[in-house]
């Protein structure tokens, strides 16, 4: 006997859908063209919208709980304005592989293509950032195409996913099934690896005398952290980690050698360059740790384990490619690697180049810096905060200080770099992980690019700390505009137009505080860990010309680095 | 060099300017791109006429492949292939040079479709060469319009698709 199928409006099916994917969260933005949807959602009880103030936030905010949790962040905003103003924040989840489904209103199916209001081609707009996007033009289609944009978004390189949904399909009824798998003749995406070619990698790693693992925030996404530790300690491996990757092993470790790249360690990037078998996991060999390509680490014999076959050779050419998911490359390496390779000279080497130049900024003078205040942070939370950094100086100090000691704590924009992120995303990662002390850190430029979302954690009173690094400039680019831009520092001093920050905090109801001095940054820090009924925004008034060291200028080999600067005057 | 990539789509909306996007967004090459059905229900083949390295042509092929609406994708570069292309070319005729213009015209296995009573439009198919060669030969005439296809290309023998049943969906 044929089951019979419930009819169902197109409103019905996109919560049910919602509620078979097991979603908590949407965050999201009401208007006209989602009226239908917020309508229904006014009764459901299974998950919870948090209404955000602007629809940036509420991608940056998705990001943030999926970075933090491992699930698909959701996000809900109407036609038109409220789609394109998800486009940076899905660009940036594009960038850095965030897995999002971004549901949009669109007009009706019979005003499509007729500058209807608040019409935008939003899946015209979205397709070179999205992995994939659909406009659905059959309520029939709606519960198929939710299921392949959860899949699509959670499966292989994850990655943000668009559902863009006409007004008249939303209102449309018809038979309700959902499906259980999907089949995507043109998507399947490889899990195990080759064999043949991790037998041959666990060769080389054998044989190597300087060995290195370079870490990106694949192995975090794959959940291979605890193969990734055990492949390291059985094997005396060093680890650098990308900005993305920090996390995936725990920054206290004697392994660890920190953060590789542009800002990166001294030795991380001395390593990267000597070293003679480089095995790269879940990593991109992005810009900014590969400096001048042609430069970049020639005496090695290159491993690269990723899931994205596109992502081999795409920008250096490597030796052994093993495309597939980390946690079982890894776990099928290790158990290859029988016998540890010899690297106890590699380590003598390694160790020197600590020596010679280790991370270290000017303290004597009793002024407020940046690295204190991270120091301080990294070891008041012992490592095991989530910390949600911005985009700039402050980002690459937390990179050089904070000593993360779990996956998943460190959430920010690398890809993209997006000012603007810390704030919500902040705001999405509490809602993944309310049991962690949640820090987000900006600098006084980018916490205004998101600030209006102070008042969606006030509202929500969440615990969140929101730290702002506040010297006046945006300091990234005037640390360029000193070093390579003729100390023309052209629009980016703020002292004359940033706003009081204990008063925004205040306005927008939160608690707010502020100090320049050294001696207060622990009574601060303590102070806002004591408040846990609301947002609490605390401003440190720090050194206003201060530089990110080392650093690698653009252009240059990875371990040709600025150590410190060369015109004291300043400092 | 040019190179000839094959690729079997989703004929779904959207999917062929998803293609063309990421040409523009990769800045690779698009020289030409010809876009038809196939004998499988629901796929399109597009053939693609772009230029490179091999660094870019491993990109490109990669890049293709990584998009969800794309089900097969082959690089014929280096394989023997059976290339054509198609012209439509009006020309113009004068008093006494329509029966040369004609007979150029079975040279290159061309056949008259409209004649008016100044110009006359031929058919050529062939590899891109022989187009081109009497593109040349008719240009001292006068070509008021032309139209090309782009290329379509298959290779020679086998198959490209290793097995049929690879790409039927599973409830069909």
């Amino acid at each position: 006997m044929k089951q019979h199928k419930p009819i169902m409006s197109g409103a019905d099916i996109f919560f049910e859908c919602l509620r078979l994917e097991n979603v908590e969260y949407i965050f999201g933005y009401p208007g006209g063209s989602v009226l239908k949807l917020y309508e229904h959602l006014y009764d459901v009880d299974f998950l919870k919208h948090i209404l955000v103030r602007h629809e940036q936030g509420a991608v940056h905010m998705a990001e943030g709980y999926a970075k933090a949790s491992g699930k698909v962040g959701v996000v809900l905003v109407t036609s038109g304005p409220g789609a394109t103003n998800t486009v940076t924040g899905i660009a940036d989840a594009y960038m850095d592989s965030v897995p999002l489904v971004v549901f949009t209103g669109q007009v009706a199916s019979h005003l499509i293509g007729k500058d209807a209001f608040q019409e935008a081609d939003i899946v015209g707009i979205t397709r070179p950032i999205t992995k994939h996007n659909f406009l659905v033009r059959d309520v029939k289609d709606l519960a198929s195409n939710i299921k392949k944009a959860f899949y699509i978004a959670s499966s292989g390189k994850p990655g943000p996913v668009l559902v863009d949904l006409p007004k008249d399909i939303i209102a449309a009824k018809c038979e309700f099934e959902y499906p259980d798998t999907v089949e995507l003749r043109g998507y399947k995406p490889t899990i195990f690896g080759h064999s043949s070619q991790i037998k041959k990698a666990a060769e080389k790693i054998h044989k190597a005398k300087r060995p290195l693992l370079y870490v990106g925030g694949g192995v975090i996404m794959s959940g291979a952290t605890d193969e990734l530790k055990l492949l390291a300690k059985e094997n005396k491996l060093p680890v650098a980690m990308t900005l993305q990757g920090l996390g995936a092993y725990p920054g206290s470790d004697e392994l660890s050698l920190g953060m590789i790249g542009m800002h990166g360690t001294y030795w991380a990037n001395q390593a990267i360059t000597n070293c003679d078998v480089l095995v790269s996991l879940g990593a991109r060999f992005d810009d900014r740790v590969t400096g001048r390509i042609d430069k970049f680490s020639l005496k090695s014999y290159k491993i690269h384990i990723d899931i994205d076959p596109a992502a081999i050779d795409k920008n250096v050419l490597v030796d052994l490619p093993i495309v597939g998911d980390a946690k079982h490359i890894l776990a099928e390496l290790a158990s290859e690697l029988t016998e540890p390779p010899a690297t106890d000279e590699w380590w003598e080497e390694i160790n020197a180049w600590r020596e010679e130049c280790p991370m270290e900024y000017e303290k004597s003078d009793g002024l407020l810096r940046t690295e204190y205040i991270i120091e301080r942070i990294s070891e008041k939370t012992k490592g095991n905060a989530i910390i949600v950094s911005d985009v700039g100086q402050h980002q690459m100090w937390i990179a050089q200080h904070y000593k993360y000691e779990n996956p998943r704590s460190n959430l920010t924009s690398g890809g993209l770099g997006t000012m603007g992120f810390s704030v919500p995303a902040a705001i999405g990662a509490y809602f993944a992980r309310p049991d962690k002390p949640i820090i987000s850190i900006s600098g006084d430029g980018g916490f205004q690019m998101n600030m209006q979302e102070l008042i969606t954690a006030a509202a929500n009173k969440l615990p969140i700390k929101f730290f702002i690094i506040n010297n006046n400039f945006l300091g990234m680019v005037r640390q360029w505009q000193e070093l390579f831009h003729a100390e023309k520092y052209s629009f980016t001093d703020l002292s004359q137009s940033n706003p009081d920050f204990v008063k925004v905090a205040e306005a927008f109801g939160c608690v707010g505080m502020s100090t320049s001095s050294v001696e207060e940054v622990d009574k601060l820090i303590d102070k806002a860990f004591a408040i846990t009924d609301r947002p609490v925004v605390v401003e440190f008034k720090v050194v206003r010309e201060d530089m990110v060291f080392p650093m690698v200028p653009a252009g240059a080999s990875i371990n040709d680095m600025i150590v410190k600067r060369l015109s004291p005057k300043l400092m | 060099m040019k190179r000839i990539v094959s690729v079997l789509v989703e004929n779904r909306f959207g999917a062929f300017n998803r293609i063309t996007t990421l040409f523009s967004g990769k800045g690779f090459n698009l020289h030409s791109i010809s876009i038809g059905g196939t004998e499988i229900p629901g796929l399109s083949r597009m053939t693609l006429v772009t230029s490179g390295d091999d660094k870019m042509l491993d990109q490109i092929i990669k890049q293709l492949n990584r998009l969800i609406d794309t089900v097969k994708v082959v690089d014929l570069s280096k394989e023997p292939l059976s290339v054509r292309e198609l012209a439509l070319i009006t020309v113009q005729y004068i008093k006494g040079n329509r029966t040369e213009i004609s007979s150029l015209c079975s040279i290159f296995g061309g056949k008259v479709v409209d004649i008016t009573s100044k110009t006359l439009t031929i058919e050529i198919t062939g590899p891109p060469d022989k187009i081109n060669a009497a593109v040349n030969t008719f240009l001292p005439y006068g070509i008021k319009e032309m139209a090309r296809t782009g290329v379509v290309a298959l290779k020679r023998g086998e198959q490209v698709r290793a097995n049929e049943q690879e790409f039927l969906p599973n409830n069909s």
